[in-house]
Order: C-alpha cells, then sequence, then structure tokens
C-alpha cells in the first residue's frame, strides 16, 4: 500500500489549498459540484486503470468520448423517446471499440499503443467526416438530465460515479482483478497457470471503452455538445493513472488510488483556475506531472530476456 | 578483502568477511541462499560501496564508487544472468562501450580481428566475431562475456552460479574455460550451489552463513557432507529421502507415439506414486516434453491418456500441472503477494480456493508469510510459492523441471522430500534435472531422452555413466 498512500495525501493537501482561497468549496454543494465536475474523468481513469494494469494502454478513449457524443446528438435530434435506445446503443458502441481493440492487440498482436493510436485517428477521422466539422443535431433534455441533473441535492453524476467506483473495486477484489493484474505482472506464468490471458486483456479494453461510454454520456449532458468534447481526455486519464501510482508496464497499483489520481487532477486544474492561472496551462502542467510521477518510480516495464533457454 | 560489512535499510547482511584470492587460483564461495555471497561480489565489482572493511588488489589498497572503477581495477563480474546486447554482434558486446575508433569512426575491423584473437585464445571456434549473440547459446555467450573480462586485462573474474543455464555437457567446456584463465595468472572466485563443480574446479573454499564467514579450508581437506555441514550448519542426515517401498499404483498418464515439432515418438506412463526422471542433454527436448504432456506445446500426433492437452487449461483441468524451468519469467508473479502467487491457478480455473495458509506450511515456506510480495524471497522459498500453486487445485500428475536450479542446499532438500511426499501420497511426479547425482538420487526410474525421442530406460539407482551412455550415445 506504500505505492496508494501519496496521492491521498496529495489530494488532500490540494483540497485544503482549494478551500483556502475559497472558504466555500468544502460545503456540500460545491463539494458536490467539483465532484460532479470530476466524474467523467474518474470513470475514465478507472476504465484507463484497467488497460495499463494489465499491462497496455487505451489511447482512443478521448476521440471515443468524442465521437459518442456527436452521434448521439445525431440520432437523438432532440427527441425524447430516442434518449434511451440511444444510450443503450452508446455503452453497446464503447464495448465494441474496446472489442476491436481487445482483439487487434491480443491476437494479432499489434502492440496496444499503437492499436489505439490507429484507432483515435479513425474515430476522430470518422467523426470530421461524418460532421463536416461541425456537429448536427441535439441532445435531448432527457439525456442532459444525466450529465446536469441531480436527485435532490445529489447530481446524477456523482451517484453514477459512486455507482462505477464501487463496482471498480469490487471487481478488482473479485477473481476478475486478481487474474487482471495477474497478466499484468507476468502473462506467461500467468497463462500457463490456466489464465485465458487474450481474454482478460480483451475484457481490459471492453472495461475501458464502456467508461468512455459512460463518460461521454454524462459529458454530453455537462458540457453539450461539440466536435472537441473529448479532446486530450486519453491523456488525463493515463495520467491520472500515472498519478495514483500504478505501474506502466502492468501488474501493479490499485484502482482506487487511480480514481484519486483523476481527482487530484481535476483538484489542481480547479486550484490553478482559481489562482488566475490559464487553462491554456493545463497541458503543460499534466506535461510535468506525468512525467514527475513517471520518474518517481511507477514505471517498471518487462524486462527483456537475454539468455535463450532450451 | 578484509572485515567487509555492509547494511541494506538497517538490515546487516554482512559482517566481518575476510576473503583472499591469489593469482591463478580457483576460490569458491559457497553458502545457502542469503547467505552474502551475492553481496560480497557485488561489493567487489563496485556494485555496492562497503559500509566497513577493505578491498586490497596487488597490495594496493582500493576502494571503488562504481562498477567502472573496479572494471579498471581489473575485476570483472559474469552474472548468472548475462548482460549482453542480443541483437549486437560478439565483437560489439565485447569492446561496447570501448569501440577503437578511426578518424572518428568506429573500426570494425580492429575490433573484429582483436576479438578473434581473444577467441581464439580461449579456445573457441564454434563462432566468430561477427555472429549476432542471440544466436549464439548461454555457453557460447558466457564464452563472449569471458572474452570481454579478458580484453579488460581483468585480474579478478568472479562467476556467479556460471552453471546454472548450462547442460552437462557444456559445463565440460566452462571447465576448460576457468583452467585457460587460471593458466594466464587470473584468479577465479566461483559462486555455486553445485557442489561438485566446486570439488572438480576450486583449490579452496570460503563458506559464509548468515552474513558471516565461516571458514576457508582448502579443498583438499573437505568432502561433501563435511562442506554441507559448514554450510547449513547441521547434518542433511541423508542427502535424498528414501525411495517409495510400495510398488507404484495406477497409470495415471498413458502416452503412445507422441509427437510434435521437436518430439518423436514417445511413449511414457507416470503412475501414481512414482517419481520418475527425465534425463538428457540440453536440447533433447526434455522441456519439451513437459510441456507436450502439460498441454502448453502440446503433442500434434500419438494417443496420449486421459487426454491430449492442446493448451494449458486444458492440462490443468485434466489434472496435470507444470512446475516451470525458469520460475522468474514462466512461474511467478513477481509483484504479487505470496496469497496471490498461491491462488493464481485456482482463480484462473475456477476451482474451489483452500486455505492457503496451511499450505504455506506444507510447502515449507520460511516464513509462512501470505502477504510477502515474492521478488523479495530468496530462490529456494520462491520454488515453495510455485509449488503451493499447484498443490491449491490438488492435480493428479505435477512435472517438475529444474525444481532445484539456484535453490541453497536447505531448501533443495525440503523441496525433494515435498515431491516424495506428493507421490506418496499419490501424485504421479515427473521430474527434469541437468544435476544427474540429483536425477538419479531422486528417481525411481529414469527415462533417457535423445533428440526428441526416449533413448532407453533405466531403473532406480543406476549409474551416471549409464545415463550418460543413452543420453550421448549416437
Amino acid at each position: 500500500m506504500r505505492r496508494t498512500l501519496p496521492i491521498f495525501v496529495v489530494l488532500a493537501v490540494l483540497l485544503v489549498a482549494i478551500a483556502v482561497a475559497n472558504p466555500y468549496f468544502l460545503e456540500p454543494p460545491a463539494f458536490l459540484a467539483f465532484v460532479k465536475r470530476a466524474a467523467p474523468l474518474v470513470i475514465l481513469a478507472a476504465g484507463q486503470y484497467a488497460v495499463i494494469v494489465s499491462g497496455e494502454f487505451d489511447l482512443s478513449v478521448g476521440s471515443l468520448v468524442t465521437a459518442e457524443v456527436v452521434i448521439a446528438a445525431r440520432l437523438i435530434d432532440g427527441s425524447a423517446e430516442a434518449t434511451w435506445p440511444v444510450v443503450a446503443l452508446l455503452i453497446v458502441l464503447g464495448l465494441l471499440v474496446g472489442l476491436v481493440n481487445g482483439v487487434v492487440t491480443t491476437l494479432l498482436r499489434v502492440p496496444s499503443f499503437i492499436t489505439t493510436l490507429g484507432m483515435l485517428l479513425i474515430l476522430s477521422g470518422a467523426i470530421f467526416l461524418w460532421t463536416g466539422g461541425a456537429p448536427r443535431g441535439a441532445l435531448s433534455e432527457e439525456f442532459r438530465e444525466l450529465g446536469r441533473g441531480s436527485l435532490g441535492p445529489v447530481p446524477w453524476s456523482v451517484l453514477i460515479l459512486v455507482v462505477v467506483a464501487a463496482a471498480a473495486a469490487y471487481a478488482m477484489r473479485a477473481r476478475f482483478g486478481h487474474t487482471l493484474v495477474a497478466v499484468g505482472d507476468n502473462d506467461r506464468a500467468a497463462a500457463l497457470s490456466g489464465v485465458r490471458v487474450a481474454r482478460v486483456r480483451t475484457v481490459a479494453f471492453m472495461i475501458s471503452g464502456l467508461a468512455a461510454a459512460v463518460a461521454a454520456i454524462l459529458l454530453g449532458g455537462f458540457a453539450g455538445v461539440s466536435a472537441q468534447v473529448g479532446k486530450g481526455l486519453e491523456f488525463q486519464a493515463i495520467t491520472a493513472v500515472v498519478l495514483g501510482g500504478v505501474a506502466l508496464g502492468g501488474g501493479r497499483g490499485s484502482v482506487v488510488a487511480a480514481m484519486a489520481g483523476a481527482f487530484t487532477l481535476e483538484a489542481l486544474f480547479t486550484l490553478l483556475n482559481l489562482y488566475g492561472i490559464s487553462g491554456a496551462l493545463e497541458p503543460a502542467v499534466q506535461g510535468v506531472i506525468i512525467i514527475a510521477a513517471v520518474a518517481l518510480g511507477a514505471v517498471r516495464f518487462p524486462r527483456r530476456r537475454v539468455a535463450a533457454t532450451s | 578483502m578484509t572485515g567487509i560489512g555492509k547494511s541494506f535499510l538497517g538490515v546487516r547482511v554482512l559482517g566481518g568477511v575476510d576473503l583472499e584470492a591469489s593469482a591463478g587460483e580457483v576460490h569458491a564461495l559457497v553458502g545457502e541462499n542469503g547467505a552474502g555471497k551475492s553481496t560480497l561480489m557485488k561489493i567487489l565489482a563496485g556494485v555496492h560501496t562497503p559500509d566497513e572493511g577493505t578491498i586490497e588488489i596487488d597490495g594496493r589498497s582500493v576502494a571503488f564508487g562504481h562498477p567502472i572503477e573496479a572494471q579498471r581495477a581489473g575485476v570483472a563480474i559474469i552474472y548468472q544472468e548475462l548482460t549482453l546486447l542480443p541483437e549486437r554482434t560478439v565483437a560489439e558486446n565485447v569492446y561496447l562501450g570501448r569501440e577503437p575508433v578511426r578518424r572518428g569512426l568506429v573500426d570494425r575491423a580492429a575490433m573484429e580481428s582483436a576479438t578473434a584473437e581473444l577467441l581464439s585464445s580461449l579456445g573457441e571456434e564454434s563462432f566468430g566475431p561477427r555472429d549476432l549473440v542471440r544466436r549464439l547459446s548461454v555457453a557460447q555467450q558466457q564464452v563472449v562475456e569471458i572474452a570481454k573480462a579478458l580484453s579488460l586485462n581483468a585480474r579478478i573474474v568472479v562467476m556467479d552460479e556460471p552453471t546454472a543455464a548450462l547442460a552437462d555437457h557444456e559445463v565440460e567446456l566452462l571447465y576448460t574455460l576457468v583452467r585457460r584463465l587460471t593458466e594466464r595468472g587470473i584468479a577465479v572466485l566461483y559462486v555455486s550451489h553445485r557442489l561438485r563443480e566446486i570439488f572438480d574446479l576450486s583449490q579452496r573454499i570460503t563458506v559464509l552463513k548468515d552474513g558471516a564467514k565461516v571458514t576457508t579450508a582448502e579443498t583438499s581437506a573437505l568432502d561433501t557432507a563435511a562442506l554441507v555441514r559448514l554450510m547449513v550448519g547441521r547434518d542433511l542426515q541423508s542427502y535424498y529421502p528414501p525411495r517409495a517401498t510400495e510398488p507404484p499404483g495406477e497409470v495415471i498418464v498413458k502416452v503412445r507415439g507422441g509427437g510434435n515439432a521437436r518430439l518423436h515418438d514417445i511413449d511414457l506412463d507416470l503412475r501414481a506414486g512414482e517419481i520418475v526422471g527425465i534425463a538428457g542433454l540440453q536440447g533433447s527436448g526434455r522441456t519439451e516434453l513437459a510441456k507436450a504432456l502439460f498441454g502448453a506445446e502440446p503433442f500434434t500426433s500419438g494417443e496420449m491418456t486421459p487426454c491430449r492437452p492442446r493448451s494449458a487449461r486444458e492440462g490443468i483441468s485434466a489434472g496435470i500441472g507444470l512446475v516451470t524451468e525458469d520460475r522468474k519469467a514462466e512461474g511467478l508473479l513477481l509483484n504479487q503477494r505470496v496469497r496471490d502467487n498461491a491462488l493464481l491457478v485456482a482463480r484462473a480455473t475456477g476451482m474451489r480456493r483452500p486455505a492457503v495458509e496451511g499450505l504455506l506450511e506444507r510447502v515449507r515456506l520460511k516464513p509462512p508469510r501470505p502477504t510477502q510480495e515474492v521478488r523479495l524471497l530468496s530462490g529456494g522459498n520462491q520454488q515453495k510459492v510455485v509449488l503451493a500453486k499447484w498443490m491449491t487445485v490438488a492435480p493428479r500428475v505435477l512435472l517438475f523441471d529444474e525444481p532445484t536450479r539456484g535453490v541453497d542446499v536447505g531448501a533443495k532438500a525440503a523441496i525433494h522430500e515435498l515431491m516424495r511426499e506428493l507421490a506418496h501420497d499419490g501424485m504421479a511426479v515427473l521430474m527434469i534435472s541437468s544435476e544427474l547425482p540429483e536425477l538419479i538420487g531422486m528417481s525411481d526410474r529414469i527415462v533417457v531422452l535423445r533428440d526428441g525421442r526416449v533413448a532407453g530406460e533405466l531403473p532406480a539407482g543406476a549409474t551416471e555413466e549409464a545415463v550418460m551412455h543413452l543420453a550421448a550415445a549416437s
């Protein structure tokens, strides 16, 4: 647990710093608004965690989010009845993109960095082709309620986040989670112990795709339709996971810490905002964070072996 | 080296250790895992700096802050896991970082001819300076490491478990190589678990135990039993546990005409209660046989009961387990806890989950702590975790590929006892070992492989000569 503790300390320090600058921050409405804003990234980080801990990357989630929002707007086109079928379709689409990423990576043995980079380009190209640069259609009020609205004082997105977080924490303690980490730690040993490595990794990509679909539904409601809605989210999610102390290369780190990493990133952006530092600086800050977090010892790429075996 | 002491994070791993080696001597360093051999050698090689003590080379006091400084002072270390670049040529590896340069460019011709000279001075003719390292066998790669040491004018060569990855006939070549080094007046420090090599090669032996020196003795003044006693601090009553007294039970695995790319026409029976030893030279198909029986590299032809597994998963569900040759690469999740490693097979296959704690006691893990990360354990304890991993699913057949490689004497005895115990409880056990005395000491029956075929079968207690005759005959 020594790898996961630091992120909670950093998060607590940042929250206190925000509270110092803005005394209302820790009161329920403001804090819930913060959690609501962070929810899509936290969900994406949970999905990205599944892929990274199994020893792979998923760079396609940002453009998948954009694609999902753009498609939702076009298909719903303001109609209330279309909302729920389209939500279901978005979920299926997310799982499907994950399935393709997983199958190409595991069966065709294309490194996931390349597979998902290719998927990123394919999806963003397809969005551009389909929309001509300006998304058409509109989301229905019902759809936007998920990202904007609330049940009593608690935003829907916070409730959804709680469910996702609980499911993620549970899954990682169940047989599936242990198997996932085993694959990331040593896929040969796992395979020789009876683990279906290709299937487990493919499921990890599908989880990431599912997370992207859920994040897209929340973001569409929260931020509305644009062709930039998912831009850079893949790197934010990876930064969050790395910040949570999860080892690139797989096999180490906890999903709760990865989600805390996402909150930390969001808190940092909030703090920068409070001190009037330009949002344009965010990518630079993120770049520094990801390098620093990895340099601080998270990275453990699988070692290449020199000696030949008989 | 005088009075060497070293602590890591407050844990004292070495204290007051003296060691001397003279020119032309092979000085063996032995001790159980964790005795401090590696730390001592890494101090000599400049990887660690000692907290106390002094090092002298040719009478001059030296202090190394970096491996480069030790290298310049004439210390070369050849690690168990070779550190060559696989995609570069032999010459490039030998002169890595010190390439001869002419007019700003690497002088390949000079580099290659110098390497060729080094290789021929070592009597090596099977490969040349332009060969890619990845195409060489482990034994040949060791020659490259030694050539590199010579090119650095090494006065002291440290060899850490040099035979761990070698087959028997390659060990002979290594002996020749070591003798060539001593003829040049180089002092060889030889770290090994294999007592036979130590008696074959060394003039003196230094025994370490728990970070302190037990003694330095002339090799001629010791025998195996005396040396083992010094290493473990007690008598190992007998080297191997007693064989089964009852005749073996029913046939559990039966192979007729089993074959694939590397194996041909294999007939083999494994019976409950019996330990079958598999002997053969490196490349004879021993590991391939274990992997075929298990299903990881399946047979493509022939009959096998209870089934011919086509994958590791099928092997496991047919009740077969495989303790792989390379436990770090193929057996363990090094970053996970003992408990998660022990439960790996059970979780992967959805079998019932047994209590791990009792099992850790049974495999004699010391201490039996389920929360320890496996990478922090000694080789012997790691192997015990691999055994626990299989015992959780209670296989009917367990295949052991080099189960005691790189394992200290105490853990080795524990693993032997456990294998015998498993057989006694009705498991069919197959064991591969390059160490013939071990194979002969443990097996109820020895099947010898040659070129992927069964060359013959020998009863319990066969002589080494009989086994070698079958393994090497043409």
